[in-house]
């Protein structure tokens, strides 16, 4: 908790810029870093998203949650959507056919329109160098289809599409790092963040969007719906990802790694599998074996902060 | 007017794309396209042209990023082909239903498989029914000219529609021609600047593709299809203007030859010019034949289409794309509807040739109008067509 400058919540704006009334579940989380990213960068904002969850449950022709400008395409061209319009505002503003005024290019999407059909695009947009912030609301499955798995699914947690059965134990798969596959493309700044830490996640999401570049927010964003857990806990299981080191938080600035909430005594990752339902199946072994991962993980993202 | 050039028609259009001082072009080289795009590049690297260059991963992404940058109000151009429109196929529906004005060049090609980089229309038939203004060229001239026309079209806010400009690949993209390029002063006059009818900007917040509900999907449609209809006069309008302009007056049905004629030959782009030819040697020969030539896919020019026909008794429709077990070729089976209530139908033959880029000469053209005369001996259905010149 020291990184904090202040803790103190009235210091977040009271503005919504997502505002209330939309159809998110109740005790989504991702709804909720949808809004705290709104509100960490205010009016001057152009956001483009992504077919998914956050975008079904604020956008019902004719109504809106968004009181900035947004577009919606389809599901796996984020990026590139927001980077015509970083490109068109930016030559517009230099042809003198718009004032200059500085705005923040976002593009947002799921974990499924990000680390999985809509990568190529992401990796285009970091390549071309698109001054733009890309936020990843990752609730590690495909849940505005139905919680189907996505490759950014935690090894052993059931999904429609990666079920426990009697052979398998849901998802077979390790979790893909989206973060380090965005450090790998040379970016200025990278993060991950959760929003059970506000201020952490607006401080970053306010870094990310200063930086002249392509910068990318990774949000951990607890689905009570697709987890199994109830609604009322969801900030206490994102600070158990957080606590147990399943999800670190930290930044990489030009290459340079640092933990902005640093949890010197990792709880065990029993603590965080054991109150979700997507986890309920899983054997003692199964449970070793996360936690194995999941330390081996930890010290190598540690280690990369010490150099 | 401006000077009389002999350039590469890929060049040309390029040149008209620098010309309509677009602000930002996103494409992926794929033959037959690529010299337009390369070309583009070349402008905005030599200072030339004042637009962002945007080299995308993809044409899925290009037709994105040009979603994208015609939100925000800025003149936007593709250009592709073939398996690049296949890969953008999404966006490409996507576009018009949220009124972008976006302006492609597709340098027709076959679609795979197998593949072939050679030019015939399965690409433009598998969006036909995407929501786009559609138009063929037929030469050079005709290609430049009509890359003005399209932004003029796309943009002008009573439309506010994309526009699919069709140029033939290799036979027309890959040819040089004598063009007359228009001078700076002429654009002026004919293309204003584009100003949305919205934008995305922070200082005016809206909703852009927001989701339809099955009570509003229905209206959603109507009114987008509606949009679609009422573009013709203003395509008409920016007809009439150019002709003005600069002394070439364009129409949605062009025919040649047509008074009195017992036959036409009904064909879309660069084939046009050949068709003339085995038009003239058969009225040589004495035949009552002429050509009707659609320049309008869409929205489908009914009226001038019935009217150019009028008296006819058979239409030889080429038709360069399949439409497999089905009711022959798509252009054919328009063709076939847009008369059906007509006094005296025509009969209509449907030749399927030129696929893949196989030289279709005036010669074939004068065999089809021969075998159309014996077949009109009988009853032609729509099954009947005729995929021309297969070796046997
Ligand atoms: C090309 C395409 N394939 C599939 C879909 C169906 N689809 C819509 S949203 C979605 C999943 C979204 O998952 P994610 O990106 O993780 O967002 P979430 O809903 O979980 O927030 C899928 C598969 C689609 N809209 N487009
Ligand atoms: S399914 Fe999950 S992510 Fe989607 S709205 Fe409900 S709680 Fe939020
Ligand atoms: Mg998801």
């Amino acid at each position: 908790m020291e990184t904090f400058n202040v803790y103190a919540s009235r210091l977040i704006t009271k503005k919504e810029y997502f505002s209330p009334g939309h159809r998110a579940c109740q005790g989504c989380a991702e709804a909720l870093a949808v809004r705290l990213v709104a509100k960490a960068l205010g009016q001057n904002v152009i956001v483009s998203s992504a077919t998914g969850c956050m975008e079904i449950v604020s956008s019902p022709l004719p109504f809106t949650n968004w009181r900035v400008p947004w577009i919606h395409v389809a599901f796996e061209n984020t990026s590139a959507v927001a980077s015509g319009v970083e490109a068109g505002t930016k030559a517009l503003i230099r042809k003198g056919k718009l004032p200059d005024k500085r705005t923040v290019f976002l593009g947002m999407g799921g974990d499924g329109a990000t680390a999985d059909i809509g990568l190529q695009s992401l990796s285009g947009a970091f390549e071309r160098g698109h001054n733009f912030t890309y936020v990843c609301y990752d609730n590690e499955a495909y849940m505005n289809t139905g919680i189907q798995r996505s490759s950014s699914t935690p090894f052993g947690a059931a999904t429609t599409t990666s079920p426990a059965g009697k052979l398998k134990p849901g998802q077979i798969t390790w979790k893909k790092n989206m973060a380090e596959i965005a450090v790998a493309h040379n970016i200025p700044y990278v993060a991950t963040t959760c929003p059970s830490y506000p201020f952490d996640l607006i401080q970053k999401v306010k870094k990310a969007a200063s930086i002249n570049g392509p910068a990318y927010i990774h949000i951990l964003s607890v689905c009570p719906t697709g987890w199994r857990v109830p609604p009322n806990k969801a900030i206490w299981i994102g600070r158990l990802a957080v606590e147990t080191g399943v999800f670190p938080l930290y930044e990489v600035e030009n290459g340079k790694y640092r933990i902005t909430v640093d949890v010197p005594d990792l709880k065990p990752v029993l603590d965080y599998l054991k109150p979700q339902g997507r986890f309920r199946h899983l054997t003692p072994e199964l449970v070793d074996e996360i936690q194995e991962r999941v330390t081996h993980e930890y010290n190598g993202l540690k280690a990369k902060t010490a150099l | 007017m401006g000077e009389r050039v002999g350039i590469e028609v890929s060049l040309a259009a390029a040149e008209a794309v620098k010309m309509a001082n677009v602000d930002v072009v996103a494409a992926y080289p794929i033959t037959p396209q690529t010299h337009i795009v390369e070309h583009l590049s070349e402008l905005v690297a030599d200072g030339e042209l004042d637009a962002e260059f945007i080299p995308v991963e993809s044409e899925h992404s290009a037709m994105s990023v040009c979603c994208g940058s015609s939100a925000v109000g800025a003149r936007t151009f593709t250009c592709t082909s073939s398996q690049g429109l296949a890969l953008m196929n999404e966006i490409v529906f996507i576009a018009p239903s949220m009124r972008l004005p976006i302006v492609m060049i597709l340098a027709n090609r076959s679609l795979s498989g197998p593949l072939s980089i050679w030019n015939d229309h399965t690409d433009v038939m598998s969006i036909r029914d995407s929501g786009w203004i559609q138009i063929f060229t037929e030469n050079g001239q005709d290609a430049f000219d009509h890359v003005m026309f399209s932004f003029r079209v796309a943009e002008n806010p009573a439309v506010s529609l994309p526009v699919i400009m069709n140029m033939d690949g290799f036979v027309l993209t890959h040819v040089i021609e004598p063009i007359e390029f228009w001078d700076e002063e002429t654009v002026k006059r004919y293309l204003p600047d584009f100003e949305p009818v919205n934008r995305l900007h922070p200082d005016n917040p809206v909703t852009m593709g927001a989701f339809g509900l099955p009570g509003i999907f229905t209206e959603a449609k109507k009114a987008q299809d509606q949009a679609l209809i009422n573009s013709k006069p203003v395509i008409l309008k920016a007809w009439k203007d150019m002709g003005d302009l600069v002394g070439r007056y364009y129409k949605p049905v062009e025919t040649y030859q047509v008074e009195g004629a017992e036959t036409v030959f009904l064909s879309m782009g660069s084939v046009g010019e050949t068709v003339s030819i085995a038009v003239e040697e058969l009225r040589a020969q004495g035949k009552s034949v002429g050509q009707v030539k659609l320049r309008l896919w869409r929205p489908f020019p009914f009226e001038e289409f019935r009217e150019a026909v009028r008296g006819v008794k058979q239409i030889i429709v080429i038709d360069r794309a399949i439409t497999y077990g089905g009711p022959g070729g798509p252009v054919a089976s328009e063709i076939r509807s847009a008369l059906y209530l007509e006094e005296n139908m025509p009969t209509i033959t449907n030749f399927l040739c030129g696929l893949a880029g196989r030289d279709v000469t005036a010669e074939d053209y004068i065999a089809m109008f021969e075998k159309t005369e014996q077949m009109a001996k009988g009853k032609v259905r729509q099954e009947d067509y005729i995929i021309y010149g297969v070796r046997e």
